[in-house]
This record gives structure tokens, sequence and C-alpha cells, in this order.
């Protein structure tokens, strides 16, 4: 009699056990999906920082051989690589068959546009935080369409470390706070530069 | 007959009341000012408590607000009176790993929501601090004043300090005229009319956030900014105290852009979002990084994170 009895509760256990697995398993696969490296953000993403005329690349370099040696460069004499020098050299990320294009450390291709991938292959952490809008400046809509930029935006990928900047003047102490009646001319201006008022007014334009 | 009339009246003594409510009316009339009585200054005068106010009542209010400060600046106004979004608090977040202090945010605030030139008044403040040096909450050791070449200079770091827009405002408590007070969006917000310039706000804010408009506010016309929101950035009185309002002419909309100072941070330290969406951007910072608050032992409870992303 107990026989049975036994046999019963451990299937219906086993059923139980069963779902619980599959619940986790689900989730489980739910959030290594989130996190997949698909998962780019559908935002915004202006076009990649190039200096002027040098891209595409292809347009010199078609004809030219390629060569891997590490060496004094004779065109590119403005880039100066501070970025691991002493493990990498240029065609560990650029394509060296077709040079519009940049390659992982896997052998796969993938555009200027999205060299986040690239990045994202050491920087894992970071990728992480870029993609959910942490690392990194965004502008746009706080509950809407948002703008984000790439890591080379910010961050120059021969030599990334941010460089320093001039900051604005400081307060003015309170004591040395005279105020004067003066006309419009003669009020203080804010010294915020033009450029950033200019790239407000695009990016409102844009919207 | 008349002079009965006469014996009567002096015959009937001046009471205690009596004489002090002709003095108080005497006292008002000549406190109303009777030589420019235009309509505004007298709509001035009796305008209403913001929440005591219909939607009728604000929108008088708001036009008589956008002719004054046309006849002012010269400048047409457009005075907005957005309410809250529903199931919206606003929360702050500040990397302070990655802030260079350069300043940028402070200005891009002066422009955006009219603080005056002259007398200076900024909003945001940028601490320097030395590393190594004693924590974060001891503000005496840090300076303001900062102004080498280039930022960030060898051995410090940086911590702007603003409004934390606390959940349990002390400012707000000491107000004695109701005219500051903790919005449904948890923004604390100034109603200018309303202020009497007694700064106690200035006094119980732990944070030194408010500031004071010791004269009329100077602003040179071509850089006003003439989309304002009444609690917000529309241009301040002589002898009222103002605040940051997490940009709220630009926040409380659908869609609203970011504040200007997270708009202009070059090194994107600055985080904005509602704390109520768990997908927010100031969420995922909260769950995932090393976050503290401001003097968070004096129970204000800000809804201003600093955080460490590294």
């Amino acid at each position: 009699m107990g026989i049975p009895l036994q046999s019963s509760y451990i299937r219906a256990m086993g059923l139980v056990m069963m779902f619980f697995a599959s619940f986790f398993l689900i989730q489980y696969l739910h959030v290594s999906d989130a996190f997949s490296s698909d998962d780019i953000p559908d935002y915004f993403v202006p076009p990649p920082p190039f200096s002027e005329g040098i891209y595409p690349c292809s347009d010199c370099h078609a004809d030219l051989e390629v060569n891997e040696t590490r060496r004094e460069l004779d065109f590119h004499e403005d880039i100066v690589l501070k970025h691991a020098e002493e493990q990498r050299w240029c065609l560990d990320c650029h394509n060296p068959a077709d040079r519009d294009k940049l390659r992982l450390a896997n052998g796969q291709l993938i555009s200027f546009e999205t060299s986040y991938h690239l990045c994202g292959q050491c920087h894992g952490t970071i990728f992480r935080d870029w993609k959910a809008g942490v690392h990194g400046k965004r502008t746009g809509y706080w509950n809407g369409k948002k703008q984000y930029r790439l890591c080379v935006h910010c961050h120059n990928p021969h030599s990334p470390r941010y460089k320093p900047i001039e900051p604005l003047p400081p307060p003015i102490r309170p004591d040395e706070l005279k105020y004067t009646k003066s006309e419009d001319d003669k009020i203080p201006r804010n010294p915020l530069t033009s450029n950033y008022k200019a790239e407000r007014k695009d990016v409102k334009e844009k919207h | 007959m008349s002079k009965k009339n006469i014996n009567h009246i002096c015959d009937k003594p001046l009471r205690r009341r009596t004489l002090l409510k002709g003095a108080a009316f005497g006292l008002t009339s000549l406190a109303l000012p009777f030589g420019n009585a235009d309509a505004s200054v007298w709509e001035s005068f009796f305008q209403k408590h913001f929440h005591q106010m219909n939607k009728d009542e604000l929108q008088k209010v708001i036009a008589r607000l956008e002719n004054e400060y046309k006849e002012d600046y010269g400048k047409d106004f457009n005075i907005k009176s957005t309410k809250p979004i529903d199931g919206v608090k606003f929360g702050y977040g500040l990397d302070l790993s990655r802030c260079i202090g350069c300043r940028r945010c402070v200005y891009a605030c002066v422009e955006e929501n009219n603080q005056s030139r002259d007398p200076q008044i900024h909003w945001i403040s940028v601490l320097e601090f030395e590393k190594g040096h004693r924590w974060v909450n001891v503000f005496e050791e840090a300076t303001k004043y900062y102004n080498p070449h280039t930022v960030p200079e060898e051995g410090y770091f940086y911590m702007p300090v603003q409004c934390q827009q606390c959940e349990n405002p002390p400012c707000v408590k000491v107000c004695p005229t109701k005219a500051t007070w903790k919005e449904r969006d948890g923004i604390t917000v100034v109603d200018y009319n309303w202020c009497i310039g007694c700064r106690y706000c200035m006094a119980a804010c732990p944070y030194g956030a408010r500031r004071f408009n010791w004269a009329k506010p100077q602003i040179a016309r071509e850089e006003i900014n003439t989309e304002t929101h009444y609690l917000g950035n529309r241009p301040r009185y002589k002898g009222v105290v103002e605040k940051c309002t997490f940009c709220i002419q630009r926040t409380r909309e659908e869609p609203g852009t970011y504040p200007a100072c997270v708009e202009i941070c070059p090194v994107g330290a600055r985080k904005f979002g509602n704390l109520l969406d768990p997908e927010s951007e100031i969420r995922y910072s909260i769950e995932h990084k090393r976050v503290f608050r401001l003097k968070e032992d004096l129970n204000t409870s800000p809804k201003f994170y600093y955080f460490f992303a590294t």
C-alpha cells in the first residue's frame, strides 16, 4: 500500500521540479537574451567623426600593398598609438583586405558606424553601461527619442584617454561681488562657448 | 442740534478694537501703491496662492506677467504652467568618477534658467577636493574657485552640488508664506510672487543650494531665454530666492528634453530620469553602481544620487 503512494508522490515531485526548472531556464534565457551583443538600443547615432578627407580608406589603400610590420607611418603621422600599443598594431582592428571595414578578433567584419562592437571586445562592462545609457553622453528626450554617441566621439581610438580641457571661469567670490546697474551692452555675457549653443539648436531641429 | 450731535459722538469712548481696526486700515492703505496704481500692481498685490488659483485665474496671472516681462525686457515670453506627469518622480545621477570639473554645466544652467549675470548667480557649484582628503560631506575642505589652465587637475576630484530635490525638504518646512513646496513629481519649486525674501529656506538647506536676488537680476537682452515655466526659469524679482528645478520647463513635457546640465556635460557624467521607471538610466545606476547621497544622516532623502561607474 505504501509503495504506490510513494511512487505517485515522487512523480508529483518530479513534475513540480520540472516546472520550476523550466521556469528558471526560461528566466535565464530571457536574461541572456537581454545582454546579447545585438541588444543595441535603436537610437540615433551620429556618423563617426572621421578626419576630413580620410574616408573611404580604400581610395588610397586599394592600390597599396598590405604591410603588417610595425613601423613609423609615412602618411598617418598624426596617429600616435597609445592604446595597449605593445600588444597591437593597425591591422588588428583595421581589415587588411577591405580597408573600409573594421575587423573583430573573431574575423567578423563590421562597419565604422558600429565600431562599438570592436571596443566592446575588451571593455565589456563599459559596453554594457553604454547600452544601458549610463556610460557616455546622452541627449534628446529623457522619456522619448535619445541620441547616443559612438565611443570614438569622445575617445580617440588610437589614444583613448579623455584629454584635459579648459574650465569655464570660477564664480565671483562673495566679497568681490559688485552690483552696478548697467546698460544692456555692459551686462557681463555668459562665457559659454557659441559651439554649444549651435549644437543645442542643431539637436532641437533634428527632433 | 448739531452741537448735540457732536457731543454725542465725542461722548462715545474710543474703544481699543476700533482704534486697531482704523489703524490697520489706515496703514494698509498707506502701504498700497497709490502713486502708480495701474491694474497690474493691484492684481499682483492681491494675487492668490498658486494652489488656490483655478485655471482661469492662473491664466490671467500668467498673461499679466507676460505683459510685465515684455515691458521690462522687450521680448515676448511664453510662461507655461505644465502640471506634473502622472507616474513620474524625477531622479538625478552624477558619476563622480567621470566629472572633470569643467563648469560647462554651471553656465548652461545660467543660460537656460535666466540667472542674473550681475550680480552673479549660479545654481550649480562645482567643488574641488584633494584626493585622499576628508570625505565629501566636509565641504569646508573643498573650493569652488579653482582656476587652472586645464581640468582635471592631477590629484584632485570634482563634485558638482546643486539642489538635491529632497523627498523631505527642510527648506519647505521653514517657509512662513508657503512660497516654496514639493511638487508631485518631486521637484521643489518657488513661487517668486509669494516669496517675501526672508531667506529662512537658505538657512535651512544643508546643501547651500538656494540663491538670493540681492538686486534686480540683470541679463543681456540677447541672452534671455523666453521659453519659461511659472515655477521655474521665468525672470525673478529683487529680493526673492531661487534654485534648481531640474529644468522644469524642459523636463515636464511629453517628450521632455534632458535638463540643460545633462545636455551639455562633455563627459556624460550627468544622468536624469524617472525613478519610478525600472528601465530608466537612473534606476540602472542606482541598482548597479556604488551610490551615495549627500548628508544622508540628515534624513532629507535627496533624489540626487552620486555614483561611481567604474
